[in-house]
């Protein structure tokens, strides 16, 4: 399953790429240090990014591959970009919840940060959501996986004001009597409008965003409304 | 409509305000003919509830007539005279499924508030803070009801709105409170609390067999009623060493199980400050969980200890050592109402048990402010109040 995945856990690489950069920082540290002068001050202060990556987990900002606007894959490799990882569990047989999900015009029911979806069929389909001050950010996505009951992927194609691809997986649970989607989205940090679109969507919890919206998809399909109780919490969340 | 509402601790104000209306398919609008005061609204009054907010319509437990009704609810029907339960379920997801009816998964709006301090919500309730869904309560002449075709119970005219009111809350829990003790011919029941819920729970312990119930409180009134109607044996703790009488009257062996019918306040009066105190902070104050302790104590090896008292934070000095050296059970948590209700129902209708015997005083909704106090200070006798909209003067 996919949500397991992220629980995999691969020390070594992990480890391994750590204590080489911590060996190379200190490795330049203690050279520029034993060789008090100038050029020894800089080779020290070459360790800094080495230390950066060991302790932090990625190299610091100027040193990273800046990806490409629209690329999505360069755009969202790796731990570029805002990504999210959600899971829910509703007790539905998987196809209900698929065909739902397939149907992307639904979408805007439950993700709150979509305002529609159109299909424009060939797998495309065309994306607005609400952004800050009621700008619309618009973009054209096509499907790159689709395995009925089983995977939905799209991402967004060059020209769009964002950088986004997203998956959807379906697992049968609990012995067939309940069904796991589990959603994966990621958006690229661009510029402009768009990117205080994303900085207000994923800025300080970016999962809850996405849990609640996964809330609102299971009391849609599994009690056929969404809950409210007329006056709303004064705390903003949405 | 007029409505019971909270504006902070110990300030309650009958006020006019609009109307409820359908929101949802699934939704019954119902005039109430009759509400009560629990107890646990008294943890409102205090101002120990977080999450309240000015102007939310207090009451949980209510019954009345349906006046409208959602296009996707198949039902129930207008003139329907109904029981509402307090705990909101959805009737579809697997908590519901699994008869887990207030765990309920879809019916708390604000479920990442009680996530924040339970990991995962319950269901949503009427007329108890935001962090529980923020539905308006029932202490008023009309209430709208979510996933109305689950919850509402249907009575019969030949049963009065006092018989069959308590089926909204208190008669379930100390049901449920008694059911969670499983309770084997010849067993002896411990009650702590004779409240509402200890005597509900008194009663239902000898409903499921109980040979024996024992009551503890310090209220005369109340003890008096455990002991005439319940038919317990009562102990006023003010008197006695309980732990001393109940190994007495056990032949040294202690209850077979222990109800827990007092429960605790929650401290904090907003939901930042009562969750970092939480985190930071005993959180309770070192004597408050003191009758839990006490049944914890007073158990015997292998007993079950139930909790039908409200608990909200993280308790100190909580004996778990002497739990775990006698092999307990702990049983807790809202009522699972759905599940009761039509059992209770049975039981009220067969004339096994007519729950009205607890009503000490019959009001109108204008008297709420006034009846708070009463029952908070427990003068005048006050046991449970019950306030008829209907009979309020229409101003």
């Amino acid at each position: 399953m996919q949500v397991e995945s992220a629980y995999e856990f691969s020390p070594s690489v992990k480890n391994a790429e750590k204590v080489i950069a911590v060996g190379t920082g200190a490795a330049l540290l203690a050279y520029g240090a034993v060789r008090r002068s100038p050029a020894g001050a800089w080779i020290a202060a070459a360790s800094v990014p080495f230390f950066y990556r060991a302790f932090v987990g990625h190299w610091p900002e100027p040193f990273r591959a800046l990806g490409a606007n629209g690329n999505t894959k360069k755009a969202l490799s790796g731990d570029r970009g805002a990504h999210v990882r959600e899971a829910v569990r509703l007790e539905l047989p998987i196809h209900e919840v698929y065909s739902f999900w397939r149907r992307f015009e639904n979408l805007p029911r439950f993700m709150r940060h979509l305002d529609s979806v159109r299909e424009d069929g060939a797998d495309r389909s065309h994306w607005v959501a609400a952004g800050p001050l009621g700008v619309a950010v618009e973009w054209d996505a096509e499907l790159i996986n689709e395995v009925p009951d089983k995977v939905i992927a799209w991402r967004s194609l060059p020209g769009s004001d964002v950088t986004t691809a997203g998956s959807v997986n379906f697992d049968s649970v609990r012995g067939g009597r309940e069904t796991q989607v589990t959603v994966s989205l990621q958006y690229a940090p661009p510029a402009g409008k768009a990117g205080a679109f994303v900085a207000t969507l994923f800025g300080r919890e970016p999962s809850q965003t996405i849990r609640e919206d996964l809330r609102l998809l299971k009391q849609i399909l599994e009690a056929g409304e969404i809950a409210q109780a007329g006056a709303p919490a004064t705390k903003e969340w949405r | 409509m007029k409505a019971v509402r909270y504006y902070g601790k110990e300030d309650i104000r009958v006020e006019h305000v609009p109307d409820p209306r359908l929101l949802n398919p699934r939704d019954a609008i119902v005039k109430i003919t009759a509400t009560a005061i629990c107890g646990s609204d008294l943890h409102i009054y205090g101002g120990y509830i977080p999450t309240m907010q000015e102007g939310d319509i207090l009451g949980h437990e209510f019954m009345g007539e349906v006046v409208e009704v959602g296009r996707d609810n198949r039902n129930l029907k207008i003139g329907d005279r109904v029981v509402v339960p307090f705990t909101i379920a959805c009737g579809r997801c697997y908590f519901c499924k699994e008869q887990l009816w207030s765990l309920c998964d879809n019916s708390n709006p604000n479920a990442w508030m009680a996530e924040k301090i339970s990991g995962y919500s319950g269901s949503g309730l009427f007329g108890y803070s935001h962090m529980y869904g923020g539905y308006p309560g029932g202490q008023a002449e009309y209430a709208r009801v979510p996933f109305s075709d689950v919850g509402p119970i249907k009575v019969p005219d030949s049963l009065s709105d006092e018989q069959v009111l308590f089926l909204s809350d208190i008669f379930p829990t100390g049901y449920m409170a008694a059911e969670n003790c499983g309770i084997r011919p010849g067993d002896t029941v411990a009650v702590w609390g004779c409240g509402p819920v200890g005597q509900f729970a008194i009663k239902s312990a000898y409903l499921l067999g109980a040979e024996r119930v024992i009551a503890i409180d310090r209220f005369p009134e109340r003890l008096a009623l455990a002991f005439s109607q319940g038919k317990a044996r009562v102990l006023d703790y003010t008197q006695v060493d309980v732990l001393d009488a109940l190994r007495d009257l056990t032949g040294g062996q202690g209850p077979d199980a222990c109800i827990d019918a007092v429960g605790l306040e929650a401290h904090g009066t907003t939901l930042d400050a009562w969750y970092d105190r939480a985190k930071t902070a005993t959180y309770l104050a070192t004597d408050r969980p003191h009758a839990l302790r006490q049944a914890i104590s007073a158990c015997r090896k292998g007993g079950t200890v139930s909790i039908p008292g409200v608990y909200g934070g993280w308790l100190d000095k909580f004996p778990l050592g002497a739990a775990f050296a006698k092999g307990l059970t702990l049983k807790m948590g809202q009522t699972h109402m759905h599940k009761y209700l039509p059992t209770l129902l049975t039981r009220i209708e067969a004339g096994q048990i007519d729950p009205s015997y607890i009503i000490t005083h019959r009001v109108t909704l204008d008297d709420a402010p006034k009846m708070y106090r009463t029952f908070r200070e427990k003068t005048d006798g006050c046991i449970k109040v019950v306030m008829r909209p209907g009979d309020a003067a229409h101003t």
